[in-house]
């Protein structure tokens, strides 16, 4: 008996290799988008090896801990590289993972049979927010300290029991060190959670198969191919043939990854910033915070909510909504094709002004808030809302709105009425024309995206294909 | 489906040439991994040469110096051990300092660069506990060092003797006479 | 389809482009005079380490530069080093750190002394080289001086025996506040605005490379990685095509 028997009657080696590489059937017509998920797998691998080593040479200790970065950028020798690789990795994670997602918005693999590919990887993307926030605290600089600040405080306006959350969180009054010592504990733990969601995300996609561009279930279509006469004929197996392609979509990442840490690690300031090269002084606040460019769609969510009735929580349930709303997409999906390919224009005009809203209000969340750029965010926030909120209607196929469907559109008009009051009620400054436009362009959205194909006419989808195209 | 035949031997040579290729890249990346564990400038500055003032050494004394955060023993031996020390060569493992545990200028009868001065590193070749100095014994055959944990001996030139766990003599560092009373321990030349 | 994809690319990428050309265009209040920073210039670098050690080390700390990280970078030989630069009684493996007691200082200064050795990345070298040629005579002031740069800094001007005593002219605004127009010299110094210039370059320089002393490393390794990288992909993409002969992609 061969090693390999002994080891594989023991251990199904063999037979995961087959299931999850060999033998697992992908859709042959994989484009662009599809480079994102083996990308982000390898990201994450990168995080913990660089991680790791530098929690050899971090200290914990608000009295070390900025010091002990320096430490690792100058006396350790290969500091600076590893410490690059993974201020810069951090960054390109949420790239990666922010194009993962674009790609599952536009072919719908988040539809039925893949709802809970999708949960799981919303999961992900969740925890990955929190050790991204984590770990922004451990250079312990003025940007890591009060933008730390500024987040823990958004739990303090929750009612009754913000004040003590927040305290909780902290185990202080203010950020200290004893902050600074737990959120490192939890910066170290989270990642070995991401690896078991990771393994979670993949046994789920592996059940149900690949999506592709086409939105098509090739394990319905015909079956046989060279490699087996069982495999759906439109699937190739993963290993050779993604396996290579994706070695190449690594080659690529890896040009732009390394020219950013060779050539620009703090990436304008987007990266790294500047304030960060100050140590934490819990007397002075930098003339100017933002949180690190990921977290800014949601930060300029966040402020663009006036606060109301006494409190200011309702931006940070607005913000909290607007990434809780994600995980609904499966259910606010109601087309009956998967594919951005074959939706209506509804969905395509939508989706791009989604992605533009998004982008903007990213770019809105790193800037200091002036009456424009606060309406104009009050604005975008109402459409990206408004993108989830109507999606009922714009996908439907006219008669599958139902209630839950009605219901969104008018929480999606309240708050668009709420908009027309904070334009016209609370910001005189702002000059009439762009009072107008943003007025106009959201009935626009209401008419054009939510009245019309939900209950004039449905959205024209275009007939899908048997099988995948190229 | 595509039914060329495929070219076996084109395949094969590209897949070893990326493999290969491949594993370049991924070794120069463990490089810098693996080179961020080796000590940092912090601690080979907190192991730069060490000076030591032995004017006030009297004979027999002990004076224990910190280098690279090891006990260094600087000994001056009475001209009564000197005598001695020749005589124990039969009981001992290595007395001709064959082994590399010493600098070439201490590698003589008596290890060190002046006859009187000894410099050894205080910890046994064993499992790296410090020796005990014994100035009672130090003209005896019940050995000048004895170490505690495992019963290992040496002579007062750190010579190890048979019998014993430790399999070789006491390390005798870098040294250098700066001038008559000032040894720079760490370093082979004065100009560190 | 596959133009499709491209064209999304490429509008998403501009997109993504926007914001941070839109960044950099929004500047400070005050026009600052850019320099160029030239880590290859070593001897620039090396006045610029002089400058700083005789002039910023009695008051400020670098304590996460250590000297003999600086004497190999900049090619100061260690013996030099150790006879010229060294502050109190450090030895030169040790960091850049001052004799002068925080607390004192801050008695003195009003402030304590910044440590300077991540300043440059703080606050950019044009920053930093308009604030060493922007101070000028203030009797309003406690130290008797002030700066464009940095309004009622704390700081004397240490170097006026070089640059000399300058005044400085304001005009005003449309709402009336004052706004910076130019210098008039009111003494000369024992350098021309020429050699001073020169010689705030080279101490900016210096503070840059202090800043970030991987930097002049970094370039040159990032060169070698993408040669490999292009060399690598090349052989990657040749895989790729001879594996996907098998996969008929049109059906």
């Amino acid at each position: 008996m061969s090693f390999n028997e002994w080891f594989n009657k023991r251990f199904p080696a063999d037979k995961m290799m087959r299931e999850h590489l060999t033998e697992y059937f992908a859709p042959k017509n994989f484009n662009f988008w599809y480079f994102f998920g083996s990308l982000a797998l390898m990201v994450l691998v990168l995080q913990i090896v660089t991680g790791v080593l530098l929690a050899m040479n971090y200290k914990p200790d608000a009295e070390l801990a900025f010091a002990s970065v320096e430490y690792i950028m100058r006396d350790v020798w290969g500091g600076w590289f590893v410490r690059y690789m993974h201020s810069t990795g951090a960054s390109f994670f949420f790239i990666v993972i922010y194009l993962h997602m674009f790609r599952g918005l536009l072919y719908g693999s988040y539809k039925n049979p893949r709802e809970l590919v999708w949960i799981f990887g919303m999961v992900i993307y969740i925890a990955m927010m929190a050790t991204a926030f984590f770990g922004y605290l451990l250079p312990w600089g003025q940007m890591s300290y009060w933008g730390a600040q500024v987040i823990v405080n958004l739990f303090e306006t929750l009612p009754i029991i913000g004040g003590a959350l927040s305290e909780w969180i902290r185990g202080d009054y203010v950020i200290s060190d004893i902050t600074l010592n737990r959120f490192y504990a939890f910066h170290y733990l989270i990642p070995f959670i991401l690896v078991a969601l990771v393994v979670l995300h993949i046994i789920a996609l592996h059940e149900t198969g690949s999506n592709n561009p086409d939105g098509v279930e090739i394990k319905k279509g015909p079956k046989g191919n060279r490699w087996s006469k069982d495999a759906p004929a439109d699937g190739i197996p993963f290993h050779p043939y993604y396996t290579v392609k994706d070695l190449l979509g690594v080659v690529v990442f890896l040009v732009f990854f390394f020219a950013v840490v060779f050539f620009f690690p703090e990436m304008g300031g987007y990266f790294i910033e500047a304030p960060n090269f100050e140590p934490a002084n819990p007397l002075k606040t930098p003339e100017h915070i933002a949180p690190v460019w990921y977290f800014t769609p949601y930060y300029a969510i966040l402020r663009a909510v006036p606060s109301f009735a006494g409190t200011q929580v309702w931006g940070v349930l607005a913000m909290g909504a607007a990434i809780v709303l994600f995980f609904f997409l499966p259910w606010l999906d109601r087309s009956p094709v998967k594919s951005v390919r074959y939706k209506g224009p509804s969905t395509k005009v939508f989706l791009a002004i989604f992605v533009v809203t998004f982008l903007v209000l990213g770019w809105l969340g790193t800037e200091a808030p002036s009456v424009e750029l606060t309406a104009m965010a009050q604005f975008l926030t109402v459409v990206y809302f408004l993108f989830f909120l109507l999606m009922p209607c714009y996908s439907g196929t006219g008669d599958n709105l139902g209630f839950s469907g009605f219901l969104l559109f008018v929480i999606g008009l309240l708050m668009s009425l709420g908009l027309f009051y904070l334009l016209w009620g609370e910001t005189p400054d702002l000059s009439t024309a762009m009072k107008w436009f943003y007025t106009l362009v959201t009935i626009a959205i209401l008419f054009f995206l939510g009245v019309k194909p939900g209950w004039i006419r449905a959205d024209a989808i275009k007939p899908v294909p048997e099988r995948v195209t190229g | 489906m595509t039914d060329e035949p495929v070219d076996h031997k084109r395949r094969r040579l590209l897949t070893i040439a990326t493999s290969g290729v491949g594993a370049v890249g991924a070794a120069a990346l463990v490089v810098p991994f693996a080179g961020s564990m080796v000590p940092s400038e912090k601690a080979k500055a907190a192991g730069a040469p060490v000076k030591v003032d032995i004017s006030n050494l009297e004979s027999g004394q002990q004076l224990t110096v910190e280098w690279r955060g090891k006990p260094v023993w600087i000994i001056r031996r009475s001209k009564e051990v000197l005598d001695f020390l020749p005589s124990m060569d039969g009981q001992l493992v290595d007395p001709g300092s064959e082994m590399a545990q010493q600098p070439d200028y201490a590698r003589n009868e008596l290890r060190s660069i002046r006859e009187e001065v000894v410099v050894l590193v205080g910890i046994c070749t064993h499992l790296g506990c410090s020796p005990k100095y014994r100035p009672e014994f130090a003209a005896t055959a019940e050995a000048a060092f004895l170490c505690a944990c495992h019963g290992s001996r040496f002579d007062l030139a750190g010579r190890v003797y048979k019998n014993v766990p430790a399999p070789k003599n006491l390390e005798v560092p870098p040294h250098v006479y700066t001038s008559d009373t000032e040894i720079l321990i760490g370093s082979d030349s004065e100009a560190a | 389809m596959k133009t499709y994809a491209m064209r999304t690319l490429a509008i998403l990428s501009l997109l993504a482009l926007a914001p941070v050309s839109v960044h950099a265009a929004g500047g400070h209040g005050l026009d600052l005079e850019p320099m160029e920073v030239r880590l290859q210039d070593t001897r620039s670098l090396q006045n610029g380490a002089k400058i700083f050690v005789n002039y910023c080390l009695s008051c400020h700390s670098a304590k996460y530069q250590r000297y003999n990280r600086m004497a190999e970078d900049l090619q100061i030989p260690a013996d030099l080093v150790e006879q010229e630069m060294l502050v109190g009684d450090a030895k030169i493996g040790d960091p850049m750190t001052t004799t002068m007691p925080k607390d004192k200082a801050a008695e003195w200064f009003g402030v304590a002394p910044p440590d300077l050795t991540l300043v440059a990345r703080l606050r950019g070298a044009d920053w930093l080289y308009n604030y060493f040629k922007g101070f000028y005579v203030d009797e309003t002031t406690v130290s008797g001086w002030n700066n464009t740069v940095f309004p009622n800094v704390a700081m004397p001007h240490v170097l006026a025996e070089w640059q000399g005593r300058q005044r400085a002219v304001f005009g005003q605004d449309d709402h009336g506040n004052p706004v910076f127009e130019r210098f008039e010299q009111e003494t000369e110094g024992a350098m021309d605005a020429h050699e001073f210039d020169h010689a705030m370059q080279d101490l900016t320089n210096y503070l840059v490379y202090m800043g970030e002393p991987a930097r002049l490393k970094r370039v040159r390794y990032g060169m070698w990685v993408m040669l490999f990288l292009f060399a690598f992909g090349a052989l990657a993409y040749l895989l790729k095509k001879e594996y996907w002969r098998d996969v008929d992609v049109s059906h």
